[in-house]
């Protein structure tokens, strides 16, 4: 069976949750091979088995983590000139569709992003212009580039004892033109993350101060979900950036999205809209996120919020 | 410092998107046409450069059907110096593969030491481009800004990242691409609208950038779209008021749906 690289996306080495995803789709399609770039391989090793990669391609030069983007495509075409692999999979994280937008030029290949599905074939499943519209498409020049969301597919354990090559990767002044200068942090820490998270509650300008978040958080906590935040909270400050949903935030397709004290922006919903069950506490029963919703309480969140947790405690307690 | 804006013109923000069920392109003959919002922010941050470098010029480049002119008008007003537009039958269908190759042939054409973007069109919603565009020219990527600074031949960002942000720093020629965050765009005034009438506009065809036709449109592409269907429409919701019991009702509902 014909070889799919699936790039490791990871922290310091730990794999984040996509990774198991695009190994167990390409378990579908071929042979899976694991293509880790950057420090802290050790970490990433018995995961990538447990997960099914039959080989791991392995370039863990320290130099290639101080630059931004260019350096790891510059790795992937090596490795996709001389694997000849019959796809290439990737993250669809901000980065990872930089990595896979260049890979196609070098590669020449065509480049399809934000799949939430993989058919035989490679035929991608996208779900575009806020969900209205299904499209099946595919590369049909080179080698097959497509970035999938996460939480398109659940990832499924097949341990292996994969083969390791480490690729001594030559990459080139011109890649190492983007210099990182500094890393910094400011997330809240604790939850969820995010584009993973089974559950997200997000709040937004209906909060009316910072500190009230911490009724999003509590409501958070107590279903194991992660927090998001509409534009108007993280311009005013209420919550981090890397906290935001929609167009130029993070796109989020959780089980459960709850949406508290938001409009419904059409750039809101560009990042939540394809979340399986919606729900939205708003007091503006005009508000557009109602036009989306499962269920949808009108109402003072004030008085919703703290009530709806407190429920949600009682039952848990009951269990 | 010359820096070109690249803007592009997308589907109203609120219109309903459609693909063409003819050749399955996104639908731009039926909707009104606005510039894509985050290249506002680019234009924005062009001139703002400009304006505080005291010199160099900034241009705008589209590449799009006819009645993309509306949009390049639009950055013109703002205060863009010139703008080339792209515009040929070949072009229709480009994917990002033929889109990136066709604007860096056009990018070629023109003098500069920054290319700046938005992030991210509201249509196409791939946020590739930048990335290819610098691995095309060969040139510095410092992408998903959200702060530029321009110092004697480099460019320092903020890249806003998943868990805060990166300080980026390389020598020009770069690309950037801006978020949202970077800036509030300028509206046009009255006379930024009148002096737009003014401003040079230069229409480039392929032969005149020197694009060669089978790298472009449908053919040129390395992606086709099978089939397309709309989404079967969802069954509206249940919307209840609070009655002093909202909370419990919502919990109800969680755990009928055995989130609880
Ligand atoms: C280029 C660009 C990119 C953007 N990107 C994003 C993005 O990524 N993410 C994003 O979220 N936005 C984005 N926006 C902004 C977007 O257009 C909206 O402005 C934003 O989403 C509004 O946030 P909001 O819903 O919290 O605030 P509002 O629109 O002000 O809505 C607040 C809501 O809270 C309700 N409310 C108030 N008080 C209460 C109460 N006590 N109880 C219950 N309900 C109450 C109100 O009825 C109202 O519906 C972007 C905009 C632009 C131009
Ligand atoms: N046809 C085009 N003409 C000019 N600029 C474009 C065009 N397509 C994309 N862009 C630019 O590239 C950015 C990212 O677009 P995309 O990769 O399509 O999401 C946009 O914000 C624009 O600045």
């Amino acid at each position: 069976m014909a070889e799919v690289l699936v790039l490791v996306e990871h922290v310091d080495g730990a794999p984040k949750k996509v990774t198991y995803e695009l190994l167990t789709l390409a378990r579908s399609l071929g042979e899976p091979s694991a293509v880790f770039i950057g420090n802290g391989y050790d970490n990433a090793k018995d995961k990538l088995a447990e997960y099914g990669a039959t080989k791991i391609y392995v370039a863990g030069d320290g130099d290639l983590d101080g630059y931004l983007v260019a350096p790891k495509a510059e790795v992937l075409a090596q490795i996709v000139s001389s694997a000849s692999p019959a796809a290439v999979l990737i993250p669809s994280t901000p980065e990872g569709k930089e990595i896979a937008g260049r890979l196609a030029v070098k590669t020449e290949s065509g480049v399809i992003t934000d799949a939430v599905g993989l058919d035989d074939g490679f035929v991608a499943k996208q779900s575009i212009f806020g969900g209205a519209i299904n499209v099946s498409s595919k590369v049909s020049r080179g080698t097959p580039i497509i970035t999938v969301r996460p939480n398109s597919t659940a990832p499924e354990a097949s341990p292996t004892q994969p083969a390791e090559e480490q690729v001594t990767a030559s990459i080139s002044e011109a890649a190492k033109a983007a210099k990182i200068l500094d890393r910094v942090t400011e997330k809240k820490g604790g939850r969820p993350e995010l584009t993973e998270a089974a559950i997200v509650v997000s709040g937004g300008r209906g909060l009316g101060e910072g500190k009230n978040f911490e009724l999003i958080e509590k409501l958070a906590d107590t279903l194991g979900a992660a927090v998001g935040a509409s534009r108007a909270a993280t311009d005013a400050g209420w919550y981090p950036h890397t906290n935001q949903v929609g167009q130029t935030g993070k796109t989020v397709s959780p089980q459960l999205y709850m949406a508290i004290g938001i409009s419904g922006a059409i750039q809101h919903r560009a990042g939540m809209q394809t979340s399986k069950t919606i729900v939205a506490v708003n007091k503006d029963p005009e508000a557009p996120m109602f036009e989306l919703v499962d269920f949808g309480i009108v109402g003072d969140l004030f008085n919703v919020v703290p009530q709806l947790t407190e429920e949600i405690e009682k039952r848990k307690s009951q269990h | 410092m010359n820096i070109v804006v690249c803007v592009k013109q997308v589907p109203d923000t609120w219109a309903e998107k459609r693909l063409s069920a003819e050749d399955k392109t996104v639908d731009r003959e039926g909707v009104d046409g606005v510039m894509n919002e985050l290249d506002e922010y680019a234009v924005e941050e062009a001139l703002r450069i400009k304006e505080a470098q005291g010199s160099g010029e900034v241009t705008v480049l589209t590449m799009g059907p006819d009645k993309s002119v509306e949009t390049i008008r639009k950055a013109l007003s703002m205060g863009a110096d010139k703008a080339v537009h792209l515009t040929d039958p070949g072009l229709h269908g480009s994917d990002a593969l033929a889109t990136s190759y066709a604007m860096a042939k056009a990018l070629a054409t023109i003098e500069h030491d920054l290319v700046i973007l938005g992030v991210e069109s509201t249509d196409a919603r791939m946020s590739v481009l930048p990335a290819m565009l610098a691995e095309r020219l060969g040139a510095s990527q410092l992408t998903f800004a959200r702060k530029v600074e321009v110092g004697s031949g480099t460019v320092k960002i903020e890249r806003q990242t998943d868990t805060g942000y990166d300080v980026v720093e390389a020598p020009t020629p770069a690309v950037v691409s801006v978020v949202e965050k970077i800036n509030e765009p300028r509206y046009p005034s009255f006379k930024g609208i009148m002096a737009a009438k003014k401003k040079p506009l230069t229409t480039l065809s392929l032969a005149d950038a020197g694009i060669e036709a089978d790298k472009v449109g449908f053919g040129g592409s390395g992606t086709e779209v099978a089939e397309f269907s709309a989404r079967p429409p969802k069954q509206a919701g249940q919307i209840v008021k609070d009655e002093g019991d909202g909370g419990a009702k919502l919990a109800e509902f969680l755990a009928s749906q055995k989130f609880i």
